[in-house]
């Protein structure tokens, strides 16, 4: 399991945009690079971030060698109700995490 | 004098050799700016790509390419009607001209969004806008990088 952290806010208004920020512990191993005797060492990247809320797709980015190591990304999105938000992160060599966090909406 | 020759001859020819194979090594570890117009046809297809609408926030000149702030945002009202459904980034000059791509829908409220990503180079950076209408937007910035990311070795 990697470490991550997301940041989504603990209470909102109905209808206020929310920023929500996500940062997961991954080495990002472009492919591209070589060790001193030349040999490549192989890719290992988080592929796709995928951002459910309540079930609903809010938010997806697929991901390339160029993103750095430990992926942060930020996105907004509209509180409309109570619920949780899920984060699924996946990659090369099998990877798959996810991580929750709940949201109240009020008003 | 003949033994010389030859070995002017060998030397040149080691040279030549040496030239070749640097080229054959460095050219499939770098994208080029063709490489990144075919990438970005490749997202977008026939359709024409205007300026304007995106702006993109990267620092202008960045000491370490390993780790670079970026934020990219769209002019969009974010309704139903009239949305951003996706942000590409590219880049001209890194192994591979892609970025990140990043799919929103009318429930963002505010086509922003922000990473880090990596640079190989001092180069320029193209963010497009794909809406709900089918249209795309574009931007690019400038960056120079003093110490490049991606090749260097263990």
């Amino acid at each position: 399991m990697a470490r991550a952290l997301i940041n989504v806010p603990k209470t909102a208004k109905r209808g206020q945009i929310i920023e929500i920020k996500s940062l997961i512990s991954h080495i990002m191993e472009t492919g591209f690079r070589r060790t001193e005797t030349g040999q490549i060492i192989p890719r290992n990247i988080l592929t796709e971030l995928l951002c459910t809320y309540n079930g609903a797709e809010i938010f997806r980015a697929t991901m390339y060698p160029a993103v750095a190591a430990n992926p942060f990304v930020t996105f907004f999105t509209v509180a409309k109700e109570s619920g949780t938000i899920v984060f699924k992160w996946t990659g090369d060599r099998g990877f798959e995490q996810t991580e929750t966090a709940s949201i109240t909406v009020e008003g | 004098m003949q033994r010389s020759k030859q070995s002017r001859r060998a030397v040149l020819g080691g040279l030549a050799g040496a030239a070749v194979a640097a080229i054959v090594r460095v050219e499939p570890a770098s994208a080029t700016p063709a490489a990144m117009k075919s990438a970005i046809r490749t997202v977008v297809g026939e359709a024409q790509i205007k300026k304007g609408k995106v702006h993109i926030d990267v620092p202008a000149l960045v000491e370490n390419g390993n780790s670079v702030a970026l934020t990219v945002q769209v002019d969009s009202p974010m309704s139903e009607g009239d949305h951003v459904k996706a942000i590409h980034v590219f880049n001209e000059l890194n192994p591979q001209p892609n970025v990140i791509s990043a799919y929103l829908g009318p429930h963002a409220g505010f086509a922003k969004i922000s990473t880090r990503f990596r640079l190989a180079d001092t180069q320029t950076i193209v963010a497009i806008a794909e809406m709900s209408d089918g249209a795309f937007w574009s931007a690019s910035a400038d960056v120079v990088v003093t110490i490049p990311a991606c090749l260097e070795q263990l």
